[in-house]
């Protein structure tokens, strides 16, 4: 009988054990204040929201995989602050007069982690593994357009295309060149080296807690030599909230935010603003609108124009934005030598938007709603379970119910939406969004022949001048011709109007204040562009004793 | 009705499930916004004057929201656990009275059902389609059934063996009438108790359902939304994950209070 | 009884069968497969190389044939590998040439989520015995009138939102607890003693919120279960023959009110293996709750049934024991089945 007391006395007991816990040493508030100079060391704690599953880039397909794989991989070129093509791994590169071969020339004295050296041949190993049938990576397209590819010497990498190949230069911006001497008897699919890599960047993999973190620590054969923080720990944290409670406890360094937390929760809170920073900067993708342009009547030019005009893109960027966002109208990113400004996003015009639709045939019917030939301007807007996407979505059904349109509002879980509805073309209108490559080339997305299933021209767009465009743009390496092309193909799909420019959202990052280096106005190519170079300053660091 | 009013507890209950009932009813009559109203403007808006319970993030007032969100929430309860009851009481009632291999199968079928987690099977048919609210009812329905299953066949194995069942049987009522007229009035007491109980339960599972995004979609409100939408500044926009949070605590409450209190009532064990 | 036992273990065999088939074919109902994820969306990505991984995957064969090699695996208790993550084993580690071993799915996830799931019962257990006898010994006053309430709220809280509020509480405001995780960035470098206390530290949020919503069943059953016997004829023999009132509650009847609980202990073993999404995503755990969930959502069909499989025989057993529980406790029924 007493066996039970005990219990419930020594629960207690452990309890108040468990809450005497010693706390942190956390560094003073004016400390933050002050400037400090560049000092080697200190440990930067991030938080994800998705574990990586493979470090090996060419195979993994997610973005946390890739955010990993950066940070230990290099790839032949690099783009610097201002988006121009930088040398990595490549010291220099030589186009040849015909335009159809590369010419790469290997730095010296460049070493992977382990020791052994790196030259060409492993750029030569790595561009045979990337075109194997066998290597299961989905990036292969690109690589494949090589037709012949040589190493003269250990220090000289030539590929040679069948054709002018203008996007070349890019994809090489984004291979991760692997060690032929640690993989060239590995099977690449099922290597323990996806769970165990060996690069030749900054950093090299410390530690790996699955489900839990990851840890990168300095590579002291790194090819660009040594970063100032120490080591990277990458926390692996699924719920937004919670991330962003263990940044106000600062318990990690930097987090991805959303407007909200940016626009109302800071500027509230004096503490938090003490402690952390906050940055945007325009990200390279845009979310838009998008027309199944094989059903009617989504295949008249008329409605699709009117019902752009009828949306208030300016409110959207207000509501589910507060602001931070910006209207387009050409595919890429504002700022950029891409970008047509010419051209002007279509104004919110509802008076605009009836007359183009009654030129079309549709008429008030005595519901309010627009209606030609018996059938009613009704439709439904597929999106998937993103809350931004869908709050979007809200704020248009709402506008185009003012005007006599009849939207409903559907969200899919991302593999059934791309199966059931993108793949069979069993859609009316989604609103979804693209991530672009820094090369304007837009092949993949825009062009006739790309409608198969799993294809990205879902929509079902068809112009042949944009077909020519897009072919020629892909040849043309001179970049004031190609300019010019992506800019005229950007004027007619601002006319054709297949989707409605929605936003371009800014990336919203809060960073502790004791990281030090980084650039307050964002260059071209992000903040996180010279990451290598920020510091910890010692005062600054959290109480590390235990560790190094 | 004298034991009802002294059980404080069953009492409370019922006031507080009474009152969630009038909010969810008289919603369009006192609802001061159309729940749907965007208003760009007003976008977390702390509890003021014009908005009692603040506003979310597109400036929609959260006391309409809330008001109409009790339908939802309601609905999904009662759906849910008409669904699940009905199905229990048939398969309970022929399990129980028919017992032999006709019990068997049955019970196999629930334990069938049983090992494949409800939250597998809901999670399946809400991701693959999509979560509308009836869907997330019939679901909720269709994995909920088996408890009731088991306590009706536990009632009429224990009332199978009563004088008055075999006197009836002796003079040849038919099956259906001695199931109808004499065994099911009689296991009332526990399909009633775990209906109630029922609808507590799948009030939580909508709120959990919309924490994971399969609940009840936008822009339709409901409480589990709501306070999804809000956690991510919830040390903020506070209002956004008080209201909802406590309007769901005290109606699960409130039914979990009136199922124990008149299952306390209803049950001739007790003394 | 012998017979009914026989019976039943010899039902399971099929009914695993039964169970695999049902949940392989609701799998396959989804539609998609694990070649749809997120990165199937970038521009730069190849069909073909989709349609290549079908192949190797068999996603490409009639779903019967599919379930047909998966059953011929299964048997061998091969689990397999899984799709999603890069062919990681779904079950047990694997050893490859080199000696390098990768660790299996639920080998990693399992202990976590079994040792929450221990340290919740056997809070939720015990608690709930004190609450439940008090309030039997106390009927009707305001002793049991606040135990029902208190665990009644404990039941109606929302999990997520309460979670939350505490992370909030004991992290955030007051650095007493972590927020989220399992262990603390110098776990390596605590002693013994140290990383255990490091554990419950990050355990205690978790453990508690999820305990806090069984305790109002359970302590209600025990209740409910005193009530009875305390009603019953050798109780107030007891009493009548004087023996010592605490003796007569905490050692006659509570002996007679715990036997069913049995039937709760049978019906809890399925649930030992399953996580909460909810609770993992938040306190950051990775357990079978979202093991499970991503796998649904990534269409990785090895590790959803591997999942499942084990969740079923547990099941298929767990009933029979709650059965036999029921059986034991009620007289009735007893006479029922072997009638």
């Amino acid at each position: 009988m007493y066996y039970k007391n005990i219990n419930l006395h020594s629960f207690i007991l452990f309890l108040c054990l468990l809450l005497i816990s010693c706390s942190q040493d956390k560094p003073v508030g004016s400390n933050y204040q002050n400037h400090y100079d560049k000092e080697d060391g200190g440990r930067l704690i991030n938080a994800m929201t998705g574990e990586p599953s493979n470090l090996i880039a060419m195979i993994a397909g997610d973005s946390a995989s890739s955010a990993i794989a950066n940070n230990i991989f290099n790839s032949l070129l690099k783009y610097d602050e201002s988006l121009n093509y930088a040398p990595e791994i490549a010291e220099s590169w030589n186009i040849s007069n015909n335009q159809k071969t590369i010419t790469f020339k290997i730095r010296k004295g460049l070493y992977w982690a382990d020791g052994e050296k790196l030259t060409s041949k492993d750029v030569m190993f790595t561009w045979k593994l990337v075109t194997n049938p066998d290597t299961r990576t989905p990036y292969a397209s690109d690589y494949q357009l090589v037709k012949k590819a040589s190493t003269p010497d250990p220090y000289t990498f030539k590929v040679t295309y069948e054709e002018n190949y203008a996007p070349a230069l890019d994809t090489w911006t984004s291979l991760h060149i692997l060690p032929k001497h640690l993989l060239r008897n590995e099977d690449i699919n099922n290597t323990y080296f996806s769970r165990k890599p060996v690069g030749s960047n900054y950093y090299i993999l410390d530690n790996w807690k699955s489900g839990q973190q990851v840890s990168l620590t300095r590579n002291p054969l790194s090819i660009n030599g040594k970063a100032n923080i120490n080591n990277l720990i990458s926390r692996i944290i699924p719920d937004t909230s919670s991330q962003f409670m263990e940044l106000t406890a600062d318990n990690i360094d930097l987090m991805n935010i959303n407007p909200i937390q940016f626009q109302r929760v800071f500027p509230s809170r004096e503490d938090l603003r003490d402690k952390i920073d906050l940055y945007k900067e325009l990200g390279n993708g845009y979310t838009y609108l998008g027309f199944n342009l094989k059903k009617e009547p989504f295949n008249d030019k008329r409605v699709r124009k009117a019902l752009n005009f009828a949306i208030d893109k300016n409110e959207i960027i207000k509501g589910v934005l507060l602001g931070l966002g910006e209207p387009l109208s050409s595919p890429y990113k504002p700022g950029t030598r891409w970008n047509n400004t010419k051209l002007k996003p279509y104004p919110y015009d509802s008076n605009r938007a009836l007359t183009l639709l009654n030129e079309a045939g549709y008429k008030k019917n005595k519901d309010g709603l627009l209606e030609r030939s018996g059938k009613v301007l009704r439709f439904e807007i597929l999106t998937n379970q993103n809350k931004q996407r869908e709050m979007t979505a809200v704020i248009i059904q709402r506008r185009l119910k003012e005007i006599g349109v009849d939207v409903s509002i559907r969200v899919i879980e991302w593999a059934s939406f791309i199966n059931q509805f993108i793949k069979t073309g069993d859609f009316d209108v989604v609103v979804l969004g693209w991530s672009l490559s820094l090369d304007p080339d837009q092949f993949n997305i825009w062009h006739s022949t790309q409608q198969g299933p799993g294809q990205f021209n879902f929509l079902g767009y068809e112009n042949k001048r944009v077909d020519t465009l897009l072919e020629r743009g892909r040849l043309e390496l001179d970049v004031s011709k190609r300019e010019k092309i992506y800019h005229e193909f950007s004027d007619i799909l601002l006319d054709d109007s297949p989707i409605v420019y929605l936003y371009a959202g800014y990336g919203l990052s809060a960073i502790n204040k004791r990281v030090r280096g980084i650039k307050r106005l964002s260059p071209p190519a992000g903040i996180y562009h010279n990451s290598y170079d920020w510091f910890i300053p010692k005062i600054l660091r959290r109480n590390e004793i235990s560790d190094n | 009705m004298k034991k009802f009013i002294g059980n404080s507890l069953a009492l409370a209950g019922l006031i507080i499930i009474t009152i969630v009932l009038l909010a969810a009813v008289l919603a369009p009559f006192i609802a001061p916004y159309d729940p749907n109203f965007i208003d760009i403007e007003s976008i977390l808006i702390a509890p003021s004057y014009n908005h009692i319970m603040g506003t979310d993030g597109l400036g929609r007032d959260v006391f309409s929201r809330m008001l109409y969100g009790a339908q939802i929430s309601l609905l999904v309860g009662f759906v849910a656990v008409g669904i699940s009851t009905g199905i229990g009481i048939i398969l309970g009632s022929i399990a129980g009275f028919y017992r032999g291999w006709v019990d068997s199968f049955i019970m196999r079928i629930v334990d069938v059902v049983l090992s494949i987690p409800s939250f597998f099977l809901i999670l399946a048919v809400i991701a693959f389609l999509t979560p509308s609210i009836w869907n997330i009812m019939i679901v909720i329905g269709l994995t909920s059934w088996m408890g009731v299953t088991r306590l009706v066949r536990a009632e009429f194995l224990s009332l199978r063996g009563r004088e008055y069942v075999m006197a009836s049987e002796a003079m040849g009522s038919s099956d259906i009438k001695i199931i109808l007229l004499h065994l099911l009035p009689n296991s009332m007491t526990p399909i009633i108790v775990s209906s109630v109980l029922g609808i507590a339960s799948a009030v939580l599972v909508e709120s959990g359902l919309s924490f994971l995004g399969l609940g009840v979609q936008a822009p339709t409100a409901s409480w589990g939304n709501i306070l999804t939408d809000g956690k991510e500044y919830i040390q903020f926009a506070w209002w956004l994950s008080l209201f909802p949070g406590l309007a769901i605590l005290l109606t699960v409450l409130g039914y979990n209070l009136l199922g124990e209190g008149l299952r306390d009532i209803l049950d001739p064990k007790n003394k | 009884m012998i017979t009914y036992l026989i019976k039943r273990i010899l039902w399971m065999f099929p009914m695993l069968i039964g169970i695999s088939l049902i949940s392989f074919f609701i799998m396959h109902l989804a539609p998609g497969d694990v070649t749809s994820t997120e990165a199937s969306f970038n521009p730069k990505a190849s069909e073909e190389s989709r349609q290549k991984l079908r192949e190797i995957y068999n996603l490409d064969k009639p779903v019967i044939v599919q379930y047909g090699l998966w059953i011929k695996r299964i048997s061998q208790l091969d689990f397999g590998n899984s799709f999603a993550s890069h062919q990681r084993p779904v079950l047990w580690q694997s050893k490859d040439k080199n000696g390098n071993i990768t660790k299996g799915l639920i080998q990693e996830a399992l202990p976590i989520t079994l040792l929450i799931n221990l340290l919740g019962i056997t809070v939720i257990f015990s608690i709930s015995i004190i609450l439940g006898t008090l309030s039997a010994v106390k009927q009707n006053s305001w002793v049991d009138k606040s135990i029902t309430l208190f665990v009644f709220i404990g039941f109606a809280i929302p999990g997520f939102w309460l979670a939350l509020l505490l992370m909030y509480w004991t992290g955030v405001s007051n650095q007493w607890l972590p927020i989220s995780g399992l262990h603390s960035l110098n776990y390596q470098n605590l002693s013994l003693f140290g990383q255990f206390t490091d554990l419950m530290k990050h355990l205690f949020l978790p453990v508690f919120v999820s305990s806090l919503s069984g305790l109002a069943g359970i302590s209600l059953y025990v209740r409910n279960g005193m009530l009875e016997i305390l009603n019953q004829d050798f109780i107030t023999t007891a009493r009548a023959k004087g023996l010592n009132e605490k003796k007569i509650v905490f050692v006659h009847a509570l002996k007679n009110a715990i036997l069913p609980l049995i039937t709760i202990i049978g019906l809890s073993i399925p649930g030992l293996i399953g996580g909460s999404v909810i609770s993992e995503s938040i306190f950051a755990i990775p357990g079978m709750g979202k093991l499970f969930y991503d796998s649904v959502l990534m269409r990785d069909f090895p590790v959803i049934m591997g999942i499942l499989t084990i969740g079923s025989v547990l099941t298929l057993i767990g009933n029979l024991i709650a059965d036999l529980g029921y059986a034991w406790a009620d007289p009735r029924i007893r006479k029922g089945i072997t009638k």
